[in-house]
């Protein structure tokens, strides 16, 4: 019983902790520019797919993570600088159907560059399980958490303790008043691009492992990462990583006690319960709207 | 004599509005509409050409009533795929396991569209912009999966065979006659669409999409407003969905997929929200544009998406209000 719980609970953490990435991602581009991106998802897979590409060329797993990790952060500042950083003044939704065909041409460039086949790495430190109260942890959930716990932090840290991070914030609260004191919106915007590509790539390496990854693979990531932003509350650090909590979480409780075939549909109904009652999210502040 | 000047003046104001009336988007763009419709036929030579014309105006169905939900009362919906899907399997479930006439079965499948959209109008649109994205998103995929995962009733995902339509009696079949019958529906939906933002209702909508707070201070009863749209919405494209059914005979739970939801609003957006023309054009090029891509073969989805970026940067507004604003200046 408590083992079986267990096994659930640890799957669910595990790939909980990919939706937070990726959700830490989406709320990180949201409060500087107030654009959905729907190439979060994309971001996973070029961290993945770029990797595996990486070592098939010969570099070791390290370096072809980092270089991994570079593709995407400039596919994130391309992103910026050539698609959404020229729309100045659109509305929200055409920002949005942007950021959906730039999630189809790095579909497309990805099939065309590598390929259609699904990839998989070899985990960081072995595959011997470790053995926990009845219950099974692979090393790489341990990577998985690990990795996100150090994230979680550095960020932290980065947005209360750095001028930066502390310009970031300001921009995301009143984006005028911040260049009013002098505050670059504009690399702000660049740095929340590229800063979102590089969490959805590390991301996006960490699950490699688990599960294989293939051109496409980010489109679920991008939306459970979306749905776990939202469920948290759009633009807040740690209502992000809550909701990649529970998304991953619910998801992993209701394959294993009620049906695994419905397992997408859980988070989903999930998170339309939250919002019925929470229309903003569990952490998200109750916006009043001037007329 | 200043009884029939005046006569004459009001006669004058008649013939001046029954002018600008007749150049309104209500007739001229309908008269358009429909001559497009007749003169498109002329250069089709093969069924091909028939089947792409007949895709785009069952998506130019449900892009028309997306539109009035989008562009007119502000709020979007990224699942109206599941309402296309559901009408769809209403009319292949009802059709094929339990023998009822097309046309009854299409109804059914209205009345069941309407019936959820109206139940769900009221929590979901509560949600603002991104909330409410997600709410729909949500619903959307709730629906795909469980058309995916009930295989005893929709065959999951190899799919369902869907009978002949028929209409007292006639039965489309062939590709012209389905043509006809779809481009049909199309204008009059989007008669009624334009009638609907002529009306008070439209004003109204127009009035929660500039800014819901002011509207409600005057006295408009936005939720009822958002409701209705939303289930007129999503019963247009329950209706396309089922007609798309017995078009293609067969069925498979990609109608109902998030990427189609997706699709519908971009082509929404691509030919100009708050415009039911901009919907039609949208719907075309966006279905036409993959059939000729098709020869790029893998690079397909990269030109698409390339392309699908460069308009919206270029032309924020959507494709037709653009070339109308374009011909407008350079005009004297």
């Amino acid at each position: 019983m408590l083992a079986e719980f267990l096994q659930f609970l640890f799957s669910g953490i595990t790939v909980g902790a990919i939706y937070a990435l990726v959700a830490l991602g989406f709320s990180i581009i949201y409060n500087a520019s107030h654009v959905i991106n729907f190439a979060q998802g994309e971001f996973v897979m070029i961290g993945g797919m770029a990797t595996v590409f990486m070592m098939a060329g010969g570099l070791p797993l390290p370096a072809a993570m980092l270089v991994a990790v570079a593709i995407a952060v400039c596919a994130g500042l391309a992103l910026e600088r050539f698609a959404v950083g020229q729309s100045r003044g659109a509305s929200v939704v055409t920002l949005i159907i942007i950021t959906i065909g730039a999630s189809i041409f790095l579909r497309g460039l990805a099939s065309v560059v590598w390929d259609r086949n699904f990839h998989t790495l070899p985990s960081f430190s072995g595959d011997e399980p470790i053995r926990l109260a009845g219950a099974t942890l692979t090393p790489q959930s341990l990577w998985v958490l690990g990795v996100t716990l150090v994230v979680a932090v550095l960020l932290f840290w980065f947005f209360t303790r750095t001028l930066m991070g502390k310009a970031m914030l300001a921009t995301a609260h009143n984006r005028l008043a911040a260049q009013l004191v002098g505050i670059n919106t504009r690399f702000v915007l660049m740095l929340s691009f590229g800063l979102a590509a590089a969490l959805g790539a590390i991301g996006g390496i960490l699950i490699t492992p688990i599960a294989p990854t293939y051109f496409e693979g980010g489109v679920m990531l991008g939306l459970k990462g979306f749905s776990a932003a939202i469920v948290g509350g759009l633009g807040h650090g740690l209502g992000a990583i809550v909701g990649g909590l529970i998304v991953g979480i619910a998801e992993a409780m209701g394959a294993g006690y009620i049906s695994s075939a419905y397992k997408d549909a859980f988070a989903f109904v999930l998170i339309l319960l939250v919002l019925f009652f929470m229309p903003s999210g569990l952490f998200g502040v109750r916006g009043t709207e001037r007329v | 004599m200043a009884v029939t000047e005046k006569d004459a003046g009001t006669e004058a104001l008649k013939r001046g509005a029954r002018r600008t009336a007749l150049l309104s988007p209500r007739y001229a763009g309908v008269g358009a509409l429909i001559l497009v419709i007749i003169v498109l036929q002329f250069f089709f030579t093969n069924n091909f050409h028939y089947d792409v014309a007949i895709k785009i105006g069952l998506s130019a169905i449900v892009c028309v009533g997306l539109n009035l939900l989008i562009g007119y009362a502000g709020q979007i919906s990224l699942g109206h795929a599941g309402f296309f899907g559901l009408g769809a399997y209403s009319s292949a479930i009802l059709t094929d396991s339990y023998g009822w006439p097309p046309l009854a079965s299409l109804f059914a499948g209205l009345v069941l569209v309407g019936v959820l959209s109206f139940v769900l109008a009221r929590p979901i649109l509560r949600l603002k912009g991104h909330y409410l994205a997600m709410a729909t998103l949500g619903m959307g995929i709730i629906i795909s999966i469980v058309l995916n995962q009930e295989v005893d009733l929709t065959g999951g995902p190899d799919g369902m065979p869907v009978p002949a339509f028929s209409l007292f009696g006639w039965s489309p079949n062939s590709e012209p006659a389905w043509y006809w019958l779809v481009s049909g529906v199309l204008v009059v939906t989007v008669w009624l669409s334009l009638n609907l933002i002529d009306s008070s209702i439209g004003r109204a909508l127009r009035a929660v999409h500039g800014s819901e707070v002011a509207a409600e201070t005057v006295g408009v009863d936005t939720t009822r407003y958002k409701v209705l749209i939303f289930v007129v919405s999503a019963l247009f494209a329950s209706l396309a969905g089922s007609l798309f059914a017995h078009y293609t005979g067969f069925l498979t739970p990609v109608v109902a997929e998030f990427f189609t939801s997706i699709q519908f609003v971009i082509m929404v957006v691509f030919g100009g929200m708050a415009s039911v023309f901009g919907s039609v054009v949208g719907a075309a090029v966006l279905t036409a544009l993959p059939e000729f891509l098709t020869v790029l073969h893998d690079y397909e989805h990269l030109v698409f998406g390339l392309l699908l970026m460069l308009t919206m940067i270029f032309m924020s507004k959507g494709l037709l209000p653009s070339l109308i604003i374009l011909i407008r200046r350079r005009l004297p």
